[in-house]
Formats: structure tokens, C-alpha cells, sequence
């Protein structure tokens, strides 16, 4: 009887996932695994989230900008390094656009770099870890967000920046913008053996807006290409001043033609104030190097550098399909998308047909450029993918939906409503010459009814579509870690099998490691206390410690002794101000504990690590500050 | 719970006998009981330092210790984050039961019985030879996985668990394995 009528329910209008196969679709059956991964950004939480596809089931949230006490990020003695800028330290920021490392224009599964928006930074994640491993601040940057896009063998990352702002900076008035802001585009050196990266050019643009990029590809190698909006250059109210031009520009850069420049000496050096901050796996700890210079090329001086193409109504996205041909302009006022045409542009570049110049850099003429227009396509149009199939996908945030049109025939194929209003669109692949045209995982901004509400606080959602067939079809929907501006996607198997699973004991370089029990000691040098502490199965080594004095600097040395898949401890004692330590198998790290109070304060493993557990423990005793208790250590009353 | 599955199994299936559009395959379903029958010893991690259970497996002295372990269906129990410390006997140790005592506890109905005889030889907890031989210095009686103490003896340097003498020790990433030269039988 339960079946019959179960039968009708199916039948209804309204059909659930059971009466189709979608639900089949999105199944990751227990311990199963996703095909993809999906890097998902955190927008205003800081940092990274990593995702399965089609699950959507979220697997790690690695922390980049912000801190992040559940792994001891910014807090620990290692980490803190990480977040030092030239502002000092700063525990947030503002994550925007993922982007993976290429070769040959394929997605290679080596790292994983995004943006700080709001202090600017690009950071670099390693795939073998999932641990942030480097961030770089941008100099001349503010509003770091056309940022950070990987060309076609990783030899560049790039930084536009949002907000042009005096350069070098200067005590001036606001009004004088024009003509005097400057946009700083940073092109940031990655060394193909360990990913180190290097600040190795700023190009310095005219005063506008830089709001995304591409790298060329194929026949476009060796060229990027950034979007612009404000070419009023309006320094206030610009929901009205910046939406006066007919057209604003995609800027293209010729970055082969800069390393020329850059070779003949054509650069001018600035003096600069940033950071470089690089985490070493050998000693797991981090360095943060003041960096004093950046070398500055100036395209209105050196030909052939950068072109303007004209594009409509402030455009956004700038994606570049996977033949590297076209380059496809979302005016994000306009109702249509503008595809250029690359071969268009050079030949229009070789024939020096301008429609004059901004600031000497020349402008190209819109009907030369254009490759072809999707005509009323949607509203609002944001930001494009391909599937390698010669389709595209293109976002569009005012009509809430995504539109799958052709490349070429430029014909609208088909559209699939959002919930609600999506910012970008990901395809695993979908920014290279290798698609994986399978999924689509649009990024939404407004959620409203979509979830069990939480107040008015609520997640963002992601939603997948499968996109293998004539039509998009809706999967699946997820929340999300803060706001995802933007992801990038590759398939699993280009990870799983360089996925590290724990840090070998004799390759620990750190300062304060110790490699077995009988070494833990504890020393004093003056006020400040090291405890050189393991931890394994269950339990510290020492776990009662005398002789600490209230005003006293306790430093927690804890290295992991353990060499096993999984196994991480931790550490946390009352009231010290900074979060528990997360230590990872063969893993040193550090904290800071001021004793404040006189007595016998326990300590304890944070992390339900074994069957005894609960037993990891151990007692610190603090005596007034001017006692003479001598500072002994013991396990087992040993 | 078994047969829930398998009720539940049945209904689903007569649903998708009954619809035009069947739900998600329900063999699949079924096939979820199958896809870790080890638990967490179908793990595969080949770089790790070494569990109890990949030792074992490994050493040609205990070939029969593994064998049982695979007839009582515990391997899980010696992969798990432990620590245990494990009184492994040798396959000399084994041979020294009554003839026939072995190849009846492998049957398939002692399964139940094997399984206790094990896990008497298993204590949760971290215990090399120096460690037991605190524990004598201390009195204190070893706890086993069963819910039994054992005593701990000491002649010399030697120490013996249950009565029998621990001839060896190895060290693995969840637990200590202690070679005994006995099984330790329930008085």
C-alpha cells in the first residue's frame, strides 16, 4: 500500500529526485569517492574551502587570510609569520578567485592560488597538504581583485587592482584623482620547481578600475587580459559617475613584449614597502621578509605593451574560451555579451587602426575587434566558462540564471534559473585549454527561503548543474563558507595520488623539535620557560611540570611522534590567550602561555586522538613569581 | 539490523517493481554493506609506519595468530587508533596447545570463543617490557580488553603476562606487540 501511493507522489506535477534520476546523480555512496574537487572561495571569511563534486559534501576549509583557531592558524608561534603585511599583522581578509597552476594549459595539480581582496595578497596553497604555503603582499595594490590568474604554464600569476590610488602613495585630495591615480597591475613570477613566488614587474595603468582577468591561451599565450570599469576615472558616487561611458575597455597585455622591456633594462625601480611570507615544510614554520622595491614598467612610454579594447557597459568577467580565439567581454550594465576576437585584435594591432589613445596607450576600434555578440543573451551578464564542446556558459546576476550559448554561431541554446542572483560559474577545467565539461557549479548571492532559516544571518549556496547533455539539468544545491566568489575545479585524480599523509619525524627541521620522549626537557632563560614537549598514544611527555612562576613567558614546544595516517593530538591549557595547537603527525608547534594565577593548572590533548584519549592530560604548576620551587619535568614520576 | 536492511531491501524493491520510473538502484544499496568488510583494515596507507595488524600479517612466526584473527573477524580491532599492546604468541606457542585445539577454534561456530581468547591477549594501553616492569615494581595487574586483570611476573629481567614470557618486542604506529612464548588460556 506504502508503494502504490508513493507511486502517485511520484507521478504529481511536481516530481522529487526519486521520481527522476537526479538524486542518483549526486550519490556518493559511503566511503566512496567525488570525481572532482572543488576549491571554493571564502570571500569574507578569508579563506578556502574545498568541496567534492557531485557530492557537494565540504572536506576542508583551509585557512589562508584570516586566522583560524580550529587549526591554530595565525595563532600558533609558526603561522603568525603568514599574516604579517606592511600594516603589520592583519588576522582577515577578503578571498576572491582561486585559480589552479597549468602546464601546457592544463590543469596540473600542483597548487591552488587566491586573492586578498582588501589588504592586497595573493596567497599559494599547496595540493600535496591542503596548507597555505606562501603569501605575497601587492605594493601600488588596493582592492587587490583581478587577481589571481595563472597563465598557461604558471610562469606568471597576475594582480590587477581594483581601486587606483596615488602610486607612490601621497598626502593629496580626493578630487584630484584624475589623471593622478594610478592602477598597478602586478605580475608575480612562480618558480616552476617549488612554486616560490617573486614580485617580478608591476605594469603601472592609467587610474581606472581593474575588476578581472585571463590569461591568453594557445595562440593567445603570452598575452592577459584585464577588464575595466570607471574609465571615467570618477572618484565618488560611481554607481552613478563610472556607468557614463558607452564602453569601458578589456585591456590587453602583451606580458612576452614586458619581459622584453624588463630584459633591455626599460624598468624604472620604486622604492616599496610589502611582505613575503613563505612557510617551510621542513621546519614548519614561517618567515616574513620585508621586501623594499618593485620594479615598474610605464605602458604609456613603452610601445606594443597594452591595447584598450573597447567593451560595453563596464564589464566584469573577461574569459578566454579554450582555443585562446576569443575573448569574451560581460559588460555587467549590458543586456549582451561581446566575444573578441583575438586574431582580429592583432591584425587590427599590425594595421595600427586606433580610435585614438587614453593616457598614450591606443585604443582599438570596437568593429575590428569583435569576433561576434550574443544579442539579448540575459541581464547583467557577469562572468563566462566553456565545457570544451564549443559551448559556453555565462552568469548573469540582474535576470538570476545561467545561459549556455555557442561559440561561433553565438546562439543563446539554453538557460536554467538560479537561486538566487549568481556571481560566477565554474567548470573543472573551465579556465584552461582542458575543460572537464561535466559540471557546472554556479555561486549564488542571495539565498533568502533557500535553506532551513538561521536568522538573518544566512549561508550562501552553490548549485550544480550537470551540463553533459543538450540541456543543463539542476543537481544539486550546498551551502557555503562565507561569500564564494568564485571557484576553480580539477578532477580528484590529479591530487589523491600526491596527497601527503603525514610529515616523516626525521625530516622535522624545527628549532624545538625533539624526536623521542627521552628528550623532552624544560628550560629557563630568564622569564621566558621552553618546554620541549611529544605527544603519542596517549599521552605528554612531560605531563607534570614544576617550577613555573607567575609573569613567566611558557613557550609549548609539542612535536608529534607519531608517523601514522591521521593521527594529529592537541594541546590547549586554561587560560592561555591563543587558541590550541592542532599538530599534525611529525609535526612541531608552538605556543604562548603567561601564567597569570598561582596554582595547578591541567592541560589536555584537544583532539579525541585514541581509545585513551580522555587520559591525555597533564599539570603545570605555577608558583608566585618571586618562589625559588626548582623547575623539574617528569612522566610517570620520572 | 541485518534484517531490517534486507526488509527495507524488499519494500524498495517492490516500489521499483511497481513504478515506471525506478528510484536509485537498490543493489547498490545492498553493495554498501560490502565495500569495507574489514572495517577500517580494508585502509590502504603503504606510507605509514606500520599498524599491529601489517606487522603481524608480515612475520612468518605468526602466521597462525593472523589466521585466527581472520577467523574471528577482528582485524579492525588491531588497526584502530588504539594503543594496545598485543601478547602475540608464536606459532610454536599455538603448537603446544592439545592437538586438534586449534582447527577447532577455527570453525566457523567457535568464531564467538576464538574471538574472546584474542582480545584476552590484547590490553588498551602503551606497554614495552620496561613499562610492565613498572607495573610489578607498582603491583598493579595489567587490564585486558575482555575486562579481565592478568598478572605480571617478573624472574630477573624476564617478564611473563598470564604465565607466559614475553621473548620480544615491536614497536608499531598504534601499539606495542609483545612475542609471547605462550597462549594465554583463561584459568
Amino acid at each position: 500500500m506504502w508503494s502504490i501511493s508513493s507511486c502517485q507522489d511520484g507521478s504529481g506535477d511536481k516530481k522529487g529526485a526519486l521520481g527522476s534520476n537526479i538524486a542518483e546523480k549526486v550519490y556518493v555512496a559511503p566511503g566512496e569517492h567525488d570525481e572532482f574537487y572543488a576549491f571554493v572561495s571564502g570571500g569574507f571569511s578569508g579563506q578556502l574551502a574545498v568541496y567534492g563534486l557531485p557530492s557537494g559534501r565540504l572536506f576542508r576549509v583551509i585557512p589562508v587570510f584570516s586566522v583560524d583557531a580550529e587549526k591554530a592558524y595565525g595563532f600558533n608561534e609558526e603561522t603568525k609569520p603568514m599574516l604579517e603585511t606592511s600594516y603589520g599583522f592583519v588576522p582577515w581578509d577578503d578571498s576572491h578567485h582561486p585559480d589552479l597552476s597549468q602546464t601546457n594549459g592544463e590543469i596540473d595539480g600542483r597548487w591552488c592560488f587566491i586573492n586578498g581582496n582588501n589588504t592586497p595578497r595573493i596567497a599559494r596553497i599547496s595540493l600535496q597538504t591542503f596548507e597555505t604555503e606562501e603569501i605575497i603582499e601587492i605594493p601600488n595594490s588596493a582592492g587587490n581583485h583581478s587577481s589571481s590568474f595563472v597563465t598557461e604554464n604558471t610562469e606568471y600569476v597576475v594582480a590587477g587592482t581594483r581601486f587606483s590610488v596615488p602610486a607612490p602613495q601621497v598626502d593629496m585630495p580626493i578630487a584630484e584623482y584624475k589623471g593622478k591615480f594610478k592602477g598597478a597591475m602586478s605580475f608575480i613570477k612562480v618558480n616552476p620547481e617549488d612554486g616560490h613566488m617573486n614580485l617580478e614587474f608591476q605594469i603601472m595603468m592609467p587610474g581606472f578600475n581593474y575588476d578581472l582577468a585571463h590569461p591568453g591561451r594557445g595562440k593567445s599565450h603570452g598575452w592577459m587580459f584585464f577588464s575595466t570599469y570607471n574609465t571615467e576615472e570618477a572618484h565618488t558616487l560611481l554607481e552613478v559617475n563610472a556607468s557614463q561611458n558607452d564602453k569601458d575597455f578589456i585591456a590587453a597585455v602583451n606580458w612576452k613584449k614586458a619581459e622584453e622591456y624588463m630584459a633591455a633594462g626599460k624598468f624604472k625601480e620604486m622604492p616599496a614597502d610589502y611582505r613575503h611570507n613563505v612557510y617551510d615544510e621542513s621546519t614548519h614554520s614561517a618567515t616574513s621578509n620585508k621586501m623594499t622595491t618593485v620594479k615598474v614598467l610605464d605602458p604609456t612610454e613603452l610601445p606594443g605593451l597594452v591595447y584598450f579594447l573597447p567593451t560595453p557597459k563596464s564589464p566584469h568577467g573577461c574569459d578566454v574560451d579554450p582555443s585562446g580565439e576569443f575573448i569574451i567581454g560581460s559588460g555587467k550594465l549590458s543586456a549582451s555579451l561581446t566575444a573578441h576576437s583575438f586574431p582580429k585584435m592583432l591584425a587590427a594591432i599590425e594595421s595600427e587602426s586606433f580610435d585614438g589613445e587614453a593616457y598614450g596607450i591606443p585604443i582599438l576600434k570596437y568593429e575590428d575587434v569583435v569576433g561576434g555578440i550574443v544579442e539579448q543573451a540575459g541581464l547583467g551578464p557577469l562572468h563566462t566558462e566553456f565545457d570544451g564542446k564549443g559551448n559556453a556558459y555565462t552568469t548573469f546576476f540582474i535576470s538570476s540564471e545561467v545561459v549556455k550559448w555557442k561559440l561561433g554561431t553565438w546562439e543563446v541554446v539554453d538557460r536554467q534559473p538560479t537561486y538566487y542572483s549568481v556571481g560566477h560559474l565554474m567548470i573543472p577545467g573551465g579556465n584552461s585549454r582542458k575543460p572537464f565539461g561535466k559540471y557546472l557549479l554556479a555561486m549564488n548571492k542571495i539565498t533568502k527561503d533557500r535553506y532551513l532559516p538561521t536568522g538573518p544571518e544566512l549561508t550562501q549556496s552553490a548549485q550544480l548543474f550537470d551540463i553533459s547533455g543538450d540541456k543543463m539539468q539542476l543537481l544539486l544545491d550546498f551551502p557555503t563558507v562565507g561569500e564564494p566568489h568564485y571557484a576553480a575545479g580539477l578532477p580528484a585524480s590529479l591530487i589523491t595520488e600526491n596527497s601527503k599523509k603525514y610529515y616523516k619525524l626525521e625530516e622535522n627541521n624545527h628549532p624545538y623539535a625533539i624526536k623521542s620522549e627521552s628528550e623532552a626537557k624544560v628550560v629557563r632563560e630568564g622569564n621566558v620557560v621552553h618546554i620541549y614537549m611529544t605527544t603519542i598514544r596517549s599521552h605528554f611527555a612531560p605531563d607534570n611540570i614544576e617550577g613555573v612562576k607567575v609573569g613567566d613567558m611558557v613557550y609549548f614546544h609539542v612535536t608529534n611522534l607519531e608517523q601514522d595516517f591521521d593521527v594529529p593530538h592537541g594541546i590547549g591549557v586554561i587560560g592561555a590567550n591563543t587558541s590550541e595547537l592542532l599538530i599534525m603527525p611529525g609535526q612541531t608547534e608552538t605556543f604562548v602561555w603567561n601564567p597569570k594565577k598561582v596554582g595547578v593548572w591541567p592541560f589536555y590533548c584537544t583532539d579525541f586522538c585514541s581509545a585513551l584519549h580522555q587520559e591525555m592530560q597533564g599539570y603545570v604548576r605555577v608558583s608566585p613569581a618571586d618562589s625559588n620551587i626548582e623547575l623539574t619535568w617528569s612522566l610517570d614520576d620520572e | 539490523m541485518k534484517n531490517l536492511i534486507k526488509t527495507t531491501t524488499f519494500l524498495l524493491m517492490l516500489l521499483a517493481v511497481s513504478c515506471s520510473n525506478p528510484p536509485a538502484s537498490n543493489e547498490e544499496v545492498a553493495d554498501l554493506e560490502n565495500t569495507r568488510p574489514k572495517g577500517q583494515a580494508s585502509v590502504v596507507d603503504d606510507e605509514s609506519a606500520k599498524n599491529i595488524l601489517q606487522i603481524a600479517a608480515g612475520s612468518p612466526d605468526h602466521t597462525t595468530l593472523v589466521a585466527a584473527v581472520q577467523a574471528a573477524e577482528i582485524e579492525h580491532v588491531l588497526v584502530n587508533a588504539g594503543p594496545l599492546t598485543v601478547f602475540a604468541p608464536t606459532n610454536a606457542a599455538f603448537d603446544l596447545l592439545p592437538e586438534g585445539t586449534v582447527s577447532d577454534l577455527l570453525k566457523p561456530e567457535n568464531k564467538g570463543t576464538l574471538a574472546t581468547i584474542l582480545t584476552r591477549h590484547a590490553s588498551p594501553g602503551s606497554y614495552d617490557v620496561p613499562a610492565l616492569q613498572k607495573l610489578v615494581k607498582k603491583g598493579f595487574k595489567l587490564y585486558m580488553a575482555t575486562g579481565d586483570y592478568l598478572e605480571i611476573t617478573q624472574e630477573g629481567e624476564d617478564v611473563f603476562v598470564g604465565g607466559a614470557k614475553i621473548i620480544g618486542t615491536i614497536q608499531t604506529s598504534n601499539g606495542i606487540i609483545n612475542v609471547v612464548d605462550k597462549v594465554i588460556l583463561p584459568e
